[in-house]
């Protein structure tokens, strides 16, 4: 339950319930995608936001930039936009740029790294567990909740399976260095899902015979106080401030 | 509303086979009293599970008739089910497979969650059955970082937080080293329930059930005290029953009644 993208602290971001903290991110990503590409003020004013909840949430900003890498493909793409774009272009140190395309690539680029990190936050604020029962709470429909949670608490099974069957497979001589031995591996991954859904069998028939009737229970009552909800909106709130001031000053 | 004359499992008459045509079960009686410990014993194969999986109606469709302290198991029934589920609470062999919620506290609570048990009534329920198997201390842990030990007890928290009636354990002892095997019988030894208990470990059903059933091609064999079924050369060899190595059935239990 605890991944590499948690991060264990105290702050008042951790304490938040979960659903205000994801209806959060998830309005603040919307205004950051819908505000024009030309508007860099408003751009620089939500990163000032993400930074500010970043030391609220007490979250290291090379522990944030390190888990940020994930977006590096998607930037690699967007450096390809001004060489490959079309329309007016710029001499910029011999290169030939498309005006378009900068715009394209800088579009990209802000939008999904502001995107990242909100998301980042969300996650190293929140524990799985946590993010699991926010979707719900937030009316998530509950078959995918009940999905999430299996796989929360069945992964580590699935891994240890996994690890004991290669260990198995070591034993016995395996010792794969060229692809055309990849065999025993794909078989193993067959294995392992027969096992896997032979558990599931398994685990439905103890689910039924503790009284599973088609629904988890929801022992969990309550919802997040109208003060989080307040607290947390003021992240979303500002940004629309943000935009809405860039749109009418310029 | 139970009456202690009343026996806690009455099977009379139980048939079942499987859609492949493969006859498991042909024509088992048994009773067990209230309070009563009973170890199930028979050969890979005998019908032991889906013996088990008929006490809560899980399995169905033959003739013959299950009652739980009088209720009958009528698996159209859906609120009578319910109740003859929380009645027999069954502990599966593999504890990862009982316990499938992300934390041992929301396992515990699954159980009486779907009985309609809420609030503080749930949390009484869930410490009552982790503090009976001593794993109060694990209430918010991942079932994954227990020992297999620890989750077996867990697994067994689960079932008594809907406060059964019977106890059904498949094979309680494998996989345990001997200290959790130790620890797990006393458990069971402390519990006022009637316990059936399905089980290849031999000593262990010696030591924990005064009486034994035999089961051996979907029929009952023999019914007896556990000692002298277990001190029945001919009737263990015919059923492929072996004790381990150098055990005496009969030394073990008189140095268990007088300890030195």
């Amino acid at each position: 339950m605890s991944t590499p993208l948690y991060l264990d602290r105290e702050s008042p971001l951790h304490r938040l319930s979960p659903e205000v903290k994801i209806a959060a991110v998830v309005l603040f990503t919307v205004v950051v995608v819908v505000t024009p590409r030309t508007e860099f003020a408003a751009f620089g004013g939500y990163a000032l936001l993400i930074a500010a909840v970043a030391v609220l949430a007490r979250v290291p900003a090379l522990w944030l930039a390190k888990r940020a890498t994930i977006e590096l493909p998607f930037v690699l793409l967007a450096v390809a936009l001004p060489l490959a774009g079309h329309g007016e272009r710029v001499d910029w140190h011999g290169l030939s740029l498309s005006i378009d395309g900068l715009y394209g690539a800088w579009n990209i680029f802000a939008k999904g790294t502001l995107g990242v990190l909100a998301s980042l936050l969300l996650a190293a604020t929140t524990t799985m567990r946590d993010l699991v029962l926010g979707l719900d709470r937030l009316r998530c429909p509950s078959v995918f909740t009940q999905i999430m949670t299996f796989m929360l608490r069945y992964i580590d099974v699935l891994a240890d399976d996994a690890r004991r069957m290669r260990i198995a497979r070591l034993s016995r001589g395996y010792d794969p260095r060229f692809l055309w031995q990849v065999k025993a591996f794909a078989v193993g991954i067959g294995a392992l899902f027969l096992r896997s859904y032979e558990r599931g069998e398994r685990v439905y028939l103890a689910m039924l015979s503790r009284g599973y009737t088609g629904r988890l229970p929801q022992t969990t009552s309550g919802s997040a106080p109208v003060r989080e909800w307040a607290f947390s909106a003021m992240l979303p709130v500002a940004a629309a401030g943000i935009a809405v001031a860039g749109l009418v000053l310029t | 509303m139970i009456n202690v004359t009343e026996p806690a499992l009455t099977i009379s008459g139980l048939h079942f086979a499987y859609p492949d045509g493969r006859e498991a079960l042909r024509g088992v009686d048994l009773t067990l009293a209230q309070g009563e410990r009973v170890a199930l014993l028979g050969p890979n194969g005998a019908g032991k599970t889906t013996l088990v999986l008929h006490l809560n109606g899980i399995l169905h469709g033959g003739p013959g008739r299950v009652e739980i302290s009088g209720l009958p198991v009528t698996p159209s029934d859906r609120a009578a089910i319910a109740e003859i589920r929380r009645r027999v609470g069954i502990v599966f062999q593999d504890p990862d497979d009982q316990l499938f919620m992300p934390t041992v506290a929301e396992d515990v609570a699954f159980g009486p969650a779907n009985l309609g048990v809420r609030g503080t009534e749930l949390d009484n329920r869930v410490d009552e059955a982790l503090s009976a198997v001593g794993m109060s201390a694990h209430r918010d842990q991942i079932p994954h970082h227990l020992s297999f030990g620890q989750r077996r007890r867990v697994a067994v928290a689960t079932v008594l937080a809907m406060r059964p009636e019977i106890l059904v354990l498949d094979e309680p002892s494998s996989n345990l080293d001997p200290a959790s095997r130790r620890e797990l019988a006393e458990i069971l030894e402390s519990l006022p329930v009637t316990v059936l208990m399905v089980t290849h470990d031999l000593p262990y059903a010696l030591e924990l059930c005064p009486r034994a059933v035999i089961l051996d091609e979907g029929r009952l064999v023999a019914d007896g005290p556990t000692v002298d079924l277990l001190a029945d050369r001919s009737l263990m060899s015919a059923h492929r029953l072996e004790l381990p190595f150098g055990f005496d059935p009969v030394a073990a239990l008189a140095s268990r009644r007088s300890p030195s």
